[in-house]
């Protein structure tokens, strides 16, 4: 992997990929809307989202597979927007895999090589096979192999052209779940390794969260919000986001005091006061506005009712009951509800269990209003939340 | 009682099997007769004549050699459009796709001798001569259905991701084609030429009626079983059974060799 400059490197100008006012329509239905999009050369980035947010079309159309209805895709300073997929430095990782079931796993991996002309293919192709382990498997077919390692192949074949920007359409979706989380180290050591920027479509948000550098969340053929992980798992500005990474419980308040310089909003919901830090409400509030107040689970202590003198001054409180609780092991899941809102979520480590808090019991959720943030109310409180339907 | 309940099943098999391959096994016998008379249907004496003459009887090797060409020149014209009709019917949504569809089974359901009559009407008013030229083009057209027929069903379980997977790894149309399409398709079309040729090679009511005063191989058998049958007749009977056994057995000696050195 030695020589990938080679071939990257003859753009100076970066090898960023930059969508700039890019979408698709079939008909009547617009898959993506008009969007600009820039994914840093040798980053990690995933498209995430639903069934049907357009993620893939997306990646369609970075890898010349689908026309965009406007806009334009420029890979480092060059327009490839006209460019069919056969001349754009790019290469894709399938769903399916779509390894070539008529031709061993060598001439599978070789097959890029060699339609450009390249005749010495081997010691590539074996430096490929050693990347993803499957030295052994050189002159099997495809179908001889288990899923984990036709998803290996198949990023072989992509990788050993060493692509601009290597494209993955959710290429785990089809491995189960201890096989999924293997793959998913495996693929993020070998991005480090090679270096090549990776762009990966997936549904599951913990796929995205563990493996990308930057997460671009997808909703209805638009990008909801861009950033890192960490900083969209803590500072959603949607509520779709939000709901879709991990879990948010989300209180309908009225503000009462706007804070200025810097101060906190002050806000009731169910008889109660709570405080949100200005910067972190995503739209101006002004008095007597709707806001929605957001906090995850597990940032949220439990404490029962006869103890509510022990929590300490300046914390957000809400008083309610306990309705359901299930035992995790490392944490357990409470369901509250409160005057301020039904069904809150409450993940309690299991480090010193309170043998009180079961259901039924009267208890104040507490937690450091600085984890609190604020957003728009005039959007679906539900939106991004896992139906039953989708969950399957 | 025990063992034909056991054995029921390879014992239909086999039963079925000579039902089928009798009539072949009577061809075969009778090439290796000496006929008194000038019809060979009584077995009278073992005798290599017809085998050491096969081209004996004058102008049975030109009928042959004629059929063999219409056939082979029907399967190549019928399979080259008949995978293209394939493609365009799985791949691409047009108009008048479903009403394709279903009468490019028409020639199948139409009655031959119907559909004989009513060519030969046809190259009438249109003022063709009749000949070799309009035996195949009636040839092409009913071997038409069948090749269609056989390469659908391999089109239509294809992963169309496979010619994009091409694409994407800067194999341009042409490339695509030829390393990914045409042999993934190799094995409907195959089968589609197999039997486009059989069938071209056996006809016998088309080409009658739009032959003219050219003679197939099935038209001199008919020709000739007016005046008496020569035992040449059977030999190459049995020499066209012979090679088609050969071929099968010789395809499925490969694949089977493949799978063992992919396995190995």
């Amino acid at each position: 992997m030695t020589d990938k400059t080679a071939h990257t490197g003859k753009n100076p100008g970066g090898g960023d990929v930059r969508l700039t006012g890019i979408s698709k329509s079939y008909g009547s239905f617009t898959a993506v809307h008009p969007l600009d999009l820039t994914v840093p050369q040798g980053s990690f980035f995933a498209l995430l989202g639903a069934s049907g947010c357009g993620k893939t079309t997306t990646l369609r159309m970075i890898a010349g597979l689908e026309d965009p209805s406007t806009g334009t895709v420029f890979l480092g300073d060059k327009d490839v927007t006209d460019l069919p997929p056969y001349k754009r430095p790019v290469n894709t990782v399938f769903q399916s895999y779509a390894l070539f079931p008529h031709m061993d796993i060598t001439e599978n991996i070789a097959f890029g090589l060699r339609r450009r002309g390249i005749k010495s293919v081997k010691k590539q192709v074996d430096d490929m096979l050693e990347l993803v382990q499957l030295g052994d498997k050189a002159r099997h077919k495809p179908h001889q192999l288990s899923g984990g390692q036709q998803q290996r192949v198949a990023v072989a074949r992509a990788l050993i052209n060493h692509p601009q920007v290597l494209l993955l359409d959710e290429p785990l979706g089809a491995l189960d779940l201890k096989l999924r989380r293997q793959m998913q180290l495996e693929l993020k050591r070998i991005q480090t390794e090679v270096g090549i920027t990776f762009v990966h479509v997936t549904h599951d948000q913990e796929e995205a969260m563990t493996m990308a550098d930057q997460v671009a969340v997808m909703n209805g053929g638009r990008v909801e919000q861009l950033g890192a992980p960490a900083d969209l798992y803590e500072n959603p500005q949607t509520t779709f986001v939000a709901n879709f990474l991990g879990t948010s419980n989300l209180i309908e308040a009225e503000v009462l005091e706007t804070g200025s310089g810097g101060s906190d909003v002050l806000v009731t919901a169910g008889g109660g006061k709570l405080r949100v830090p200005g910067d972190r409400c995503t739209s101006a509030v002004r008095q007597g506005g709707k806001v929605l107040v957001g906090v995850r689970p597990e940032k949220i202590s439990l404490t029962h009712k006869d103890d509510a003198g022990s929590i300490a001054d300046g914390r957000n409180r809400v008083t309610g009951r306990i309705a359901d609780s299930s035992f995790i092991g490392v944490s357990t899941q409470y369901v509250v509800n409160s005057p301020a809102g039904a069904e809150l979520q409450v993940y309690e480590q299991n480090i010193e269990r309170d043998t009180r808090l079961v259901p039924g019991a009267e208890v104040v959720l507490h937690w450091n209003p600085a984890h609190t943030f604020g957003l728009d109310a005039a959007q679906d409180i539900d939106a991004g939340v896992e139906t039953v339907e989708d969950a399957g | 009682m025990r063992w034909i309940r056991r054995n029921l099943v390879v014992i239909a098999g086999l039963l079925t099997l000579a039902y089928m391959i009798l009539p072949n096994l009577v061809v075969m016998a009778f090439s290796f007769n000496k006929p008194k008379g000038r019809f060979n249907y009584s077995w009278q004496e073992f005798s290599l004549d017809a085998w050491k003459d096969p081209c004996g009887v004058a102008d049975m090797c030109e009928s042959l050699s004629l059929s063999l060409q219409l056939a082979a020149w029907a399967t190549v014209g019928a399979v080259v459009l008949g995978t293209m009709i394939a493609f365009a019917l799985v791949r691409y949504r047009f108009r008048a796709r479903g009403a394709i569809n279903s009468l490019i089974f028409l020639p199948m359901a139409m009655p031959e001798v119907v559909m004989a009559a009513s060519l030969l009407t046809l190259f009438l008013n249109m003022g063709i001569e009749l000949g070799f030229w309009t035996v195949l083009i009636a040839h092409i057209m009913f071997c038409l259905s069948f090749v269609v027929t056989a390469v659908k069903a391999r089109v239509m379980s294809m992963d169309p991701r496979l010619e994009e997977a091409a694409r994407d790894l800067y194999a341009g149309p042409a490339q695509t084609f030829l390393r990914v399409t045409l042999p993934i398709a190799a094995p409907g079309i195959a089968a589609g030429a197999l039997l486009a040729f059989a069938l071209s090679f056996d006809d016998f009511i088309i080409t009658n009626f739009n032959a003219g005063s050219t003679v197939t191989f099935p038209m001199f058998v008919w020709g000739s079983a007016q005046r008496g049958t020569p035992v040449q007749i059977n030999v190459i009977g049995t020499a066209m059974f012979a090679l088609a056994v050969l071929v099968v057995v010789a395809g499925q000696i490969i694949t089977n060799r493949r799978k063992k050195t992919a396995t190995a």
